[in-house]
């Protein structure tokens, strides 16, 4: 058995598998337990890089469940196929490798962070893991759905997790309601498409699209349970909640999920529905991305909670990428030629507001966990006693406001110049807003950090800063090298968005 | 007209649970709401995969005087079964999780009503 071919299911069955050992090593001793996580998760981390690689190297990867061989995706007394088949393109590859990157270091952040009821907490957090990477690598509608779902329950146990205050029930409960009527609009419009159909695989539905009502009946429900689930203002009322609430490295982890939810509505846009889709939803698309960045930039200056600050901040950033994605999926039904740089900005961007907003979100947990105090009014002067939480802070800081030379700054201006094309207005507003939204982020700097003392704390402990400085030199060298960064990791998710038919291929072989 | 009373029913189950979860303050009453949202989807499924006079897709317990010749059009769809299957054990979890936060909630708020559980506001 070669171990390479079977990476797609390994990669979701390390963290599965671990997930459901971790409470009963948990029993023996916790640095058994801290270790065998955090094996498993580099291990897991190690082979999604592989299989990535593997991905941008030799094309899109088929594993297809319980068939003789891996790669027969349509059975020999079947004309369609009937098995469940994991299919992992340049898209897939490019969000697999933001979840386990963005997962590792929430689990050294959370090593010293969470001191409790550790075992149920990484069993929980691998599940959300194994939910996204599910989410990602599948080629099956109805698997989808279910890893949605295990990405949803997992969350709300997490956001739930710090179960003394009251508030993370309130922001759990009113997670988990949304979420299963997003999934339970899923479900529903699965059984449409497989009442029309009889078709499971997303590759073999692309290929039948007749685009009938029934169809675009269908279209809504899903694209409105993605958006929802992908925190899309005027559907974004769940996510500062959940992201303020959850316990610290969980709100960073959060972000990957619903990159997740926003995956799935790519691919239902981009490769199910492609070029019969009708050319409202791009509009609706850019509006959406408006009003968040509207929404978000606004809500955040008037916050008081540091970590609810930045939940609407990364609603505005959400904005950004369905801003640019809304303006791409417009380019490919017309055809234009700044369909490439719109699809690139907003990938890119993607990427880039997982880092800033994920390490604004670790130095919020780290100010915390130091004082205990998540109100900017009784926050300050931190940076006598927080030298290097102050620094990352405003790494982070530049980076989500776009100044260079972050990697913030190197994808807004990308999509300043694709949306540009479209309209200027859209290119203004999106400007505008990221001006506000460094006034928002100089506001907590000045409230938490400058100042006089006011109380005594100590720096965070190691594994803390290591997954902070992590990612901001990530965020540096994003914002160095751009351009080696977009040609090797964004333009293969950029292909794959665009050359819907090669994904169909790969499923529904050659002439068929 | 008959064979249409199922799908009648699917709406139904949906506009009854929807109103339950959109109009009702209590936190158990929203819910109860979901739950019915969920079996509406789960007769839809049902539904989709329903032969007239079909009999269970399982080969090796065929009544006995069908012959394999006649199997097809005349066995129930087992995929929409075996989805529902799946979306119960779900909705199971699904509720538990949501009942057991109702009770958290209770614990420190001392109340159900959505209305008066209003810590996070915007």
């Amino acid at each position: 058995m070669n171990i390479m071919d079977h990476l797609p299911a390994l990669v979701i069955a390390i963290p599965l598998l671990t997930a459901f050992l971790t409470p009963l090593i948990d029993r023996v001793s916790r640095k058994a337990r801290n270790a065998v996580v955090f094996i498993a998760l580099a291990l897991t981390f190690i082979l999604a890089i592989l299989l990535v690689q593997d991905v941008f190297d030799n094309g899109i990867q088929i594993y297809v469940m319980g068939a003789s061989s891996t790669t027969q995706t349509i059975p020999t007394q079947a004309a369609v196929p009937i098995r469940i088949v994991l299919e992992i393109d340049g898209l897939s590859a490019f969000m697999v490798l933001i979840s386990v990157l963005i997962s590792l270091l929430g689990l050294i952040y959370s090593f010293s962070d969470i001191k409790e009821r550790g075992g149920r907490f990484y069993t929980l957090f691998l599940l959300m893991l194994v939910g996204m990477l599910g989410m990602e690598l599948t080629g099956d509608l109805f698997n989808l759905f279910v890893f949605l779902e295990v990405t949803s329950i997992a969350a709300a146990a997490l956001i739930a997790y710090e179960f003394r205050r009251g508030s993370t029930s309130e922001a759990a409960l009113k997670y988990i309601i949304i979420s299963s009527i997003g999934a339970l609009f899923v479900l529903f419009s699965i059984g449409l498409l497989y009442g029309e159909y009889d078709l499971l695989n997303m590759a073999a539905i692309a290929q039948a699209m007749q685009s009938t009502h029934i169809d675009k009946i269908a279209l809504v429900l899903l694209f409105s349970a993605f958006a929802l689930k992908a925190g899309a203002a005027p559907m974004h009322m769940w996510l500062p909640d959940a992201y303020g609430e959850a316990p610290g490295a969980i709100s960073m982890v959060l972000i990957p999920t619903t990159a997740a939810s926003m995956y799935a509505l790519f691919r239902v846009c981009f490769t199910i529905y492609n070029e019969s889709l009708h050319a409202i939803i791009p509009a609706v698309i850019i509006i959406f991305g408006l009003l968040s960045i509207f929404i978000g930039v606004t809500m955040a200056l008037v916050q008081d909670d540091i970590k609810r600050l930045i939940s609407f901040a990364a609603v505005a950033e959400v904005g950004y990428i369905l801003l640019a994605m809304g303006v791409g999926l417009y380019g490919f039904l017309n055809s234009e030629e700044y369909t490439v740089t719109a699809l690139r900005g907003g990938m890119f961007h993607l990427f880039n507001d997982v880092l800033d907003i994920g390490l604004l979100f670790l130095v919020a947990g780290g100010v915390i966990y130091a004082t205990g105090e998540r109100s900017l009014n009784k926050l300050g002067g931190l940076a006598h006693s927080m030298k290097y939480t102050s620094v990352l802070f405003l790494v982070g800081l530049a980076a989500a406001a776009g100044l260079p030379p972050m990697n913030g700054f190197a994808s807004k201006i990308i999509i300043y110049e694709s949306v540009y094309k479209v309209s200027p207005i859209l290119s203004i507003i999106a400007i505008l807003a990221s001006i506000m939204m460094l006034a928002v982020f100089i506001k907590i700097f000045q409230a938490v950090f400058t100042g006089p003392k006011l109380t005594e704390c100590r720096e965070v402990p190691k594994p803390m800063l290591a997954s902070m400085i992590a990612l901001a030199a990530l965020i540096i060298f994003f914002g160095l090298f751009p351009d080696m960064v977009i040609e090797h990791l964004v333009d293969p998710a950029v292909n794959a968005l665009m050359n819907y038919g090669a994904y169909i291929q790969a499923v529904m072989g050659v002439g068929t | 007209m008959i064979y249409n009373i199922p799908f009648f029913t699917v709406v139904a189950l949906i506009a009854i649970g929807m109103y339950a979860m959109l109009f009702k303050r209590n936190l158990i009453k929203m819910a109860i709401g979901l739950t019915i949202v969920e079996s509406g989807v789960n007769l839809f499924l049902i539904t989709l995969g329903y032969r007239k006079g079909g009999f269970a897709p399982i080969f090796t317990d065929l009544p006995p005087d069908v012959s394999p010749a006649d199997i097809p059009g005349k066995m129930v769809l087992p995929v929409p079964q075996a989805l529902t299957l799946t979306s119960i054990v779900i909705g199971v979890a699904v509720l538990a999780l949501i009942l057991s936060l109702a009770i958290n909630i209770y614990r420190h708020y001392g109340t159900l009503e959505s209305e008066k559980v209003r810590r996070l506001r915007e």
